[in-house]
């Protein structure tokens, strides 16, 4: 993004010119920035959330919506990612130690037959960026995996992830089992992947597709919101 | 027929050994789709928007990565349509049960045709940004145990370039021969139907 290639000291910036920096170094895929801005936004006092959403997760939004568009590839993305997570490294301690409630709870893996883990581990990212504590199961996840994850975890999501036209359809397989066991409706399901799009969430009973991470983070928050208004809800008026 | 420009060499040789390089016109779609199925059906739908519906037409693709929505696009069309059988080049190339057989034995596999070994550098290693970025590599790879060269022509070029793309991913090697069979059994099977229909008709 940024054409200037003299070097800035970040240090000197005030900080909103710090942060829009930060925003294009992570743009960049900058990661040593990103450390940089990360440690002097909280050395001037910045709280760890504050560092978190306005600088990181802002900056992941904005690349985001440029990879949505077409303007950055893959390759952008990650290297954006990689720096994020440098920044991410450093905050999450503080975070823990502020003790801030998190969102909810997610649990998300890469189904049975694929070991494809890239959009997941964005996904995984950006999620606990939002706020959530997310537990990653990894690839290749069978149905025994998830189920035994749930029962431990007791998330608020279950996130499912896949790359192959082979192995989505495993999705089906764990969302059926679910109903099976009488649990489908304890868990908003999320599922995403490169192969899949809205009409396949639909199709496999998933609660919604996402297309990408950020969508991801955007569509957790929301359903997790709903979910709990709509549990808040004061019964109605009784009918004798 | 409308197919991947990663076909090429292998239509030629399909269409030559049975004797329909005449009966056959061949169109062709830039092989990088291969890395943009997102891509795939829009450039189809295109490309077939100037072909008269009557006349019967077989795509070389698989669903390659389209998520059904290739299929979907078949079934909607308004011409007759064929593809190759599968889910992507490596299982029409290896045939269906030879694939599933590699994909159990090591999930962690890349696959290579010969096209994709000789385009190696253009295809994956700058494609994904590797060459510009190295640390990339290991965020793409860390899941791959080896990979496995399904090849058709048996080139020992290509041989070559498949063992030296294992060597630069750090991951063990394994040469499948496959040949062109699997892969012209359905195009034989569907052009020669295609050909029959019209000759009846």
């Amino acid at each position: 993004m940024s054409d200037d290639f003299d070097d800035i000291d970040l240090a000197l910036l005030p900080d909103d010119e710090l942060v829009k920096q930060m925003h294009d170094d992570l743009y960049d895929g900058l990661a040593p920035e990103i450390l940089e801005g990360t440690a002097i936004l909280l050395d001037r006092g910045w709280s760890p959330d504050k560092v978190l959403n306005v600088a990181l997760v802002e900056g992941m939004r904005i690349v985001g919506i440029d990879f949505r568009d077409g303007i950055l590839f893959v390759p952008e993305v990650l290297l954006a990612a990689n720096a994020m997570k440098g920044g991410m490294a450093i905050l999450r301690p503080l975070l823990a130690e502020t003790g801030a409630e998190s969102v909810g709870k997610v649990v998300i893996g890469t189904v049975k037959g694929d070991i494809h883990d890239i959009g997941k581990n964005l996904v995984a990212m950006m999620l606990e960026g939002a706020g959530f504590e997310v537990i990653d199961l990894g690839i290749n996840c069978d149905v025994d995996k998830y189920l035994k994850a749930l029962d431990e975890h007791k998330p608020d999501i279950l996130g499912m992830s896949a790359l192959l036209t082979t192995t989505m359809p495993y999705m089906k397989v764990v969302i059926d089992t679910l109903d099976q066991k009488d649990l489908r409706n304890k868990y908003i399901v999320l599922c995403g992947g490169a192969p899949l799009n809205e009409e396949f969430g639909h199709a496999i009973g998933a609660d919604a597709y996402c297309r990408d991470a950020a969508v991801a983070a955007e569509t957790a928050k929301e359903l997790v919101n709903a979910r709990r208004l709509r549990t808040a809800e004061p019964a109605g008026p009784s009918v004798a | 027929m409308l197919a991947c420009g990663a076909l090429v060499r292998e239509l030629r040789a399909v269409l030559t050994q049975e004797g329909l390089t005449d009966s056959v016109e061949v169109d062709y779609l830039p092989a990088p789709l291969h890395n943009r199925p997102d891509r795939i059906v829009p450039a189809i739908t295109e490309r077939l928007a100037s072909v008269a519906t009557d006349r019967p037409v077989f795509l070389g693709y698989a669903d390659c990565g389209t998520g059904g929505l290739l299929d979907a696009f078949i079934e909607s069309s308004e011409h007759q349509i064929t593809r190759l059988p599968g889910a992507h080049c490596y299982e029409f190339f290896a045939g269906s049960e030879r694939f599933l057989e590699l994909h159990e034995q090591e999930l962690g596999t890349l696959y290579l045709t010969d096209f994709l070994a000789k385009h190696f550098d253009a295809l994956i290693w700058q494609a994904f940004g590797i060459d510009r970025h190295p640390e990339l590599k290991a965020l793409y790879f860390a899941n791959y145990k080896r990979v496995v060269l399904l090849s058709q022509s048996g080139d020992s070029a290509v041989l070559a370039a498949a063992q030296a793309a294992a060597q630069r991913l750090e991951l063990t090697f394994e040469h499948v021969p496959t040949g062109l069979e699997p892969f012209a059994i359905p195009i034989r099977l569907a052009l020669k139907t295609h050909i029959t229909e019209r000759i009846w008709a």
